[in-house]
């Protein structure tokens, strides 16, 4: 068989649960086209081949016998931001360069124990902060549907790799966007998670407040497959919520009839490219006539999402990333004169340009004098567009609307201009501010780039929010195109 | 009277006695070889999150309720970040905004026996750090980040505190609450029980405050009381020279017996406080808050108190006994066995008892002379089988060997003589003995009474009954 690589997560599983084929012989050629794309894309910063065969050979055995997981056997990657023990952990960073984690990052763990099989660790921007995967220390990751164009970030080395079909699915995570809008350039679905569904223990923090796992796949039902297996409470993650997980994968069928559906009028604004929101449109439509109603909603605190953003996230960073401090773990300068000399060189030799901004950023936000007017300010109007949501969602199932302004720009196009770039986020932070569920899938193509349709959901209403995507997903093909020469 | 008046707060930090740290299930046993018991967690690793121990949070609300204080419905865990290599996280979880416990009080008792109430702003829970190793690394610093994690709680009392002594009081009286209450092991050589003092100065009579030096880290109460009378008399003396006190952190060198200042204003640190946002705010309910209340003990001053009305003890003695649960309940066995010389039995534990621990630096639960025997000793006093005196030469010999009053006083054959004929045998031999004494004291030298009664204690070892020693004597010389 050699068309895998077109095959959804959820057939692959059956095929090895049948033992149509063997995990070896999968994991080979998924590992054969990572390798053979890697010039080209640059998806990834660590390949783990062999573990990842002796991985498969393991699987087939429990496959054998007639034992194993939901997803034993299948190949899937991690973005490099989830720590995997023996295995190193750079979150796109010089700092981290050198760093082989001790441990496993709870969704790895439990991906391992549904019989996962990691292909190994995938390239995104700078400790997450970006939204085109040009922070990386290991170099920019290129856009599948045009290698001159960025794929979106952070997440968009597992964004690339499940579009160009290097894996059938790949971790990811969604501090403002970083899951959805990288889908939405890639033209694959993605699916942030409410905050708290997913641990958040062993996932490099960005933002605490805002950070949430989720995933990349090529399908709404691919992604409900996976995140059966990543939900759940973590003891280990105080924010972590003990609320049951559904099978997301049995409500996918639901029928959509009835389905109220708010269009965000706050996201239909003059930054929208027009082409981009004839195909929200037309997606839209498509919704009507399976059933949906459509009335249109406004949150007239989303516009402040990203000033507050851009203030609540860099306050958050520049304390978390206080501990790579060079004492420990990570990137040391050489030859440190004194202490001052080791903290000063080993940051700033460590952290890239856009760490190092909103680091300062944060750093000054925080700082006694400016508290009350920018931090404490924003996180009031975070209540308030919060309050925005809960009222839509009294009258509305799901939210939907555009992911991005525009499909997926040029690389270097907005890297001397951060607010350019921070825009680019404009529709995909209000969940994460909120921590709503939310997943963006293909709805067709501007001039050859895909663009992506969001939808949001109240609080743990994953199960709703991918049935309707699933919906979606079943009356269109937009989500099977595969770029060229990937095919 | 001072032309000036010193105003003290301070900042104690206890340790609470969970058997893991705050965050993380790291043990906090004292003495473990450097970094073994720090995990990924207290090594700030990537990705590692803190997760509240429930235990220190009951013992922070075990305190706020012996304070009278009031406890949180909601408090808050934020980060004070500031860059040490002791610190892995590159801030410190603690309590800024809304702390667990705000506006208690506790009274200490003056010199002059005055109660005065002192106001404890508040309490927060808070994880320490680790510690810089020199010694031995040349070249180096060694981090042992053992101790960091370890939960504390912060006791924040208002400035009302006016002499290094009423400091050393109050502290004391701390320390004796938190070990009350088994919240903390109160050992201030392993540093378990320290505190920052805030010290300053001001015109006697004045409103204002002072301008106020911070000493840090004071482990001994000793210490508390050198300290601060040096740093007042060293801020009388700046103030009264025209100059002005500088707001500063200072530490105090125990070897010179000075404070010296420690980092200067321009180095003073912002530590950009904001809620964590890996930790949700810690609520109480009163459910809960009414079964940490279940297992509060009698606490000092309700026990000082019961032991002066129940026990006829003046307040000092009672101050006494209670100052440590052990002691008291060491008491309190004592008296169950001797219940009409609960007066005696205060004055043999707070005397002997107490003075024989001291030497040997032992504690009171050290197994070492149980209650039931001391009682067995004041028995023997109360039915008069052998003289106070006697019984303090049987105490000792207890302490050492271990055994029984009755066993020491029978072996080396102390019992006392009460046997009218035996002393009177004895008298009638001394007065043979020193016929111009006897005479002398007929003549009327009244004082020589004393000298036949040494000479009959000389006789007997010191074992006649002194009382019927006095009224045989009186009436033999009388002739």
């Amino acid at each position: 068989m050699s068309d895998w690589h077109t095959s959804t997560l959820t057939q692959l599983a059956a095929g090895l649960r049948a033992r149509k084929f063997s995990s070896v012989e999968l994991v080979r050629a998924y590992l054969d086209r990572i390798d053979a794309s890697q010039a080209a894309l640059n998806a990834f910063i660590s390949v783990t081949r062999e573990q990842a065969l002796a991985d498969a050979a393991q699987a087939d055995r429990a496959l054998a016998a007639g034992a194993g997981g939901a997803l034993t056997g299948v190949p899937i990657a991690h973005k490099d931001i989830f720590c995997t023990q023996g295995v190193r952990t750079t979150c796109g960073s010089r700092m981290l360069d050198n760093f082989v984690s001790p441990y496993d990052a709870t969704v790895v763990a439990k991906l391992k124990g549904a019989g996962a099989i990691m292909l190994g660790k995938t390239n995104m921007d700078e400790f997450a902060m970006g939204s085109s995967s040009e922070t990386s220390y290991y170099g920019p990751v290129r856009n599948p549907w045009n290698p001159q164009l960025v794929p979106g970030g952070s997440s968009g080395g597992s964004a690339a790799a499940v579009a160009a079909r290097l894996v059938p699915a790949a971790t990811a995570t969604d501090t403002g966007g970083s899951i959805r809008q990288p889908a939405a350039l890639c033209g694959i679905t993605g699916l942030k998670p409410t905050y708290g569904r997913v641990s958040r223990y062993g996932m490099i923090a960005f933002a605490s407040s805002l950070d949430q796992g989720g995933v990349l796949t090529a399908s709404a039902a691919d992604a409900a497959l996976m995140l059966r297996e990543m939900a759940g409470f973590d003891a280990n993650d105080s924010t972590s919520v003990d609320t049951p997980v559904p099978d997301y994968v049995a409500a996918l069928e639901q029928p959509l009839a009835g389905l109220k559906v708010g269009l965000l009028r706050e996201f239909f604004d003059k930054g929208l490219d027009a082409q981009n929101e004839q195909r929200v449109r037309e997606a839209l439509k498509l919704y009507e006539q399976l059933g949906a109603r459509l009335t249109e909603v406004s949150l007239p605190n989303l516009p402040l999402s990203v000033p507050v953003y851009y203030v609540v996230a860099p306050a958050e960073c520049s304390s978390n990333l206080a501990r790579f401090d060079g004492v420990r773990f990570g990137y040391r300068c050489e030859n440190p004169r004194d202490l001052l000399d080791l903290y000063r060189r080993s940051r700033g030799e460590g952290f890239g340009a856009e760490v190092k901004r909103r680091i300062m950023t944060g750093t000054y936000v925080l700082s006694a004098g400016y508290y009350d007017a920018y931090y404490l300010k924003a996180q009031r109007v975070r209540q308030l567009i919060n309050a925005d949501f809960t009222r839509a969602f009294g009258s509305v199932d799901v939210l939907m609307g555009p992911t991005t302004p525009t499909p997926a720009f040029a690389i270097g196009a907005k890297t001397s201009d951060p607010i350019t770039m921070y825009l680019n986020d404009i529709y995909t932070i209000g969940a994460n501010l909120a921590g709503l569920p939310a997943v963006s899938i293909p709805c067709g193509f501007v001039q050859d780039l895909p663009v992506g349709l969001q939808i949001v959901g109240p609080h743990f209403s994953e199960a709703r929010v991918l049935n309707a995507a699933h919906a979606f997903q079943r009356a269109s093909d937009w989500h099977t195109r595969v770029p060229q020469g990937y095919a | 009277m001072s032309a000036w008046e010193t105003v003290i707060g301070l900042e104690i930090h206890a340790q609470l006695a969970t058997r893991s740290k705050i965050f993380s299930g790291s043990a906090t046993a004292y003495g473990a070889p450097p970094n073994a018991q720090a995990n990924l967690v207290d090594l700030g690793y990537p990705g590692v999150l803190p997760v509240l121990n429930a235990e220190a949070v009951r013992m922070a609300v075990k305190l706020g309720l012996a304070i009278n204080a009031r406890i949180a419905a909601q408090s808050v865990f934020a980060r004070k970040n500031y860059f040490y290599p002791d610190l892995p996280k590159g801030y410190q979880i603690s309590q800024y905004e809304l702390p667990i416990v705000a506006a208690g009080a506790l009274d200490i008792v003056l010199d002059d026996g005055q109660v005065k109430r002192i106001g404890i702003t508040r309490a927060h829970l808070e994880e320490d750090a680790g510690k810089s190793l020199h010694e031995g690394l040349p070249g180096v610093t060694g981090i042992d980040l053992n101790r960091a994690g370890t939960p504390l709680v912060e006791i924040v009392s208002e400035p009302q505190l006016r002499s290094a002594k009423e400091a050393v009081t109050y502290m004391k009286k701390v320390h004796t609450l938190v070990r009350y209450l088994e919240i903390c092991d109160g050992n201030m050589q392993e540093g378990s029980f320290r505190c920052d003092a805030n010290v300053s100065v001001r015109p006697a009579g004045a409103h204002k405050l002072g301008t106020r030096a911070e000493i840090k880290n004071l482990n001994s109460f000793r210490f508390v009381e050198r300290a601060i009378n040096y740093e007042v008399a060293r801020q009388i003396d700046i103030l009264e020279s025209g100059r002005a006190v500088v707001q500063e952190t200072r530490l105090y060198d125990p070897d010179r017996g000075e404070t010296r200042a420690m980092r200067s204003k321009e180095e003073a640190n912002d530590y950009r406080y904001f809620p964590d946002p890996d930790l949700l705010p810690v609520v109480l309910d009163e459910a809960l808050i009414a079964s940490v209340r279940a297992t509060l003990p009698e606490l000092p001053d309700q026990k000082a108190a019961r032991f002066a009305s129940q026990y006829a003890l003046s307040a000092y003695d009672a101050g006494v006994l209670t100052a440590s649960r052990e002691l008291a309940a060491y008491y309190e066995e004592v008296v169950r066995e001797l219940a009409q010389e609960p007066k005696l039995a205060a004055n043999w534990v707070m005397g002997e008892f107490a003075a024989a621990l001291n030497k040997e630096n032992l504690e009171v639960g050290s197994g070492k002379l149980p209650p039931a025997r001391l009682a067995g000793l004041l028995r023997r006093i109360c039915d008069q089988t052998i003289s106070g005196k006697i019984a303090k030469e049987v105490f000792e010999t207890m302490w050492s060997g271990g055994a029984s009053a009755d066993a020491v006083i029978d072996a080396q054959g102390l019992r006392q003589i009460t046997d009218t004929a035996a002393i009177e045998r004895v008298i009638d031999e001394v007065m043979a003995r020193n016929p111009a004494q006897l005479a002398e004291y007929r003549a009327g030298k009244d004082k020589l009474f004393g000298f036949f009664v040494g000479q009959v204690m000389k006789a007997t070892a010191g074992k006649a009954n002194p009382a019927q020693l006095n009224e045989l004597l009186r009436r033999k010389l009388a002739g």
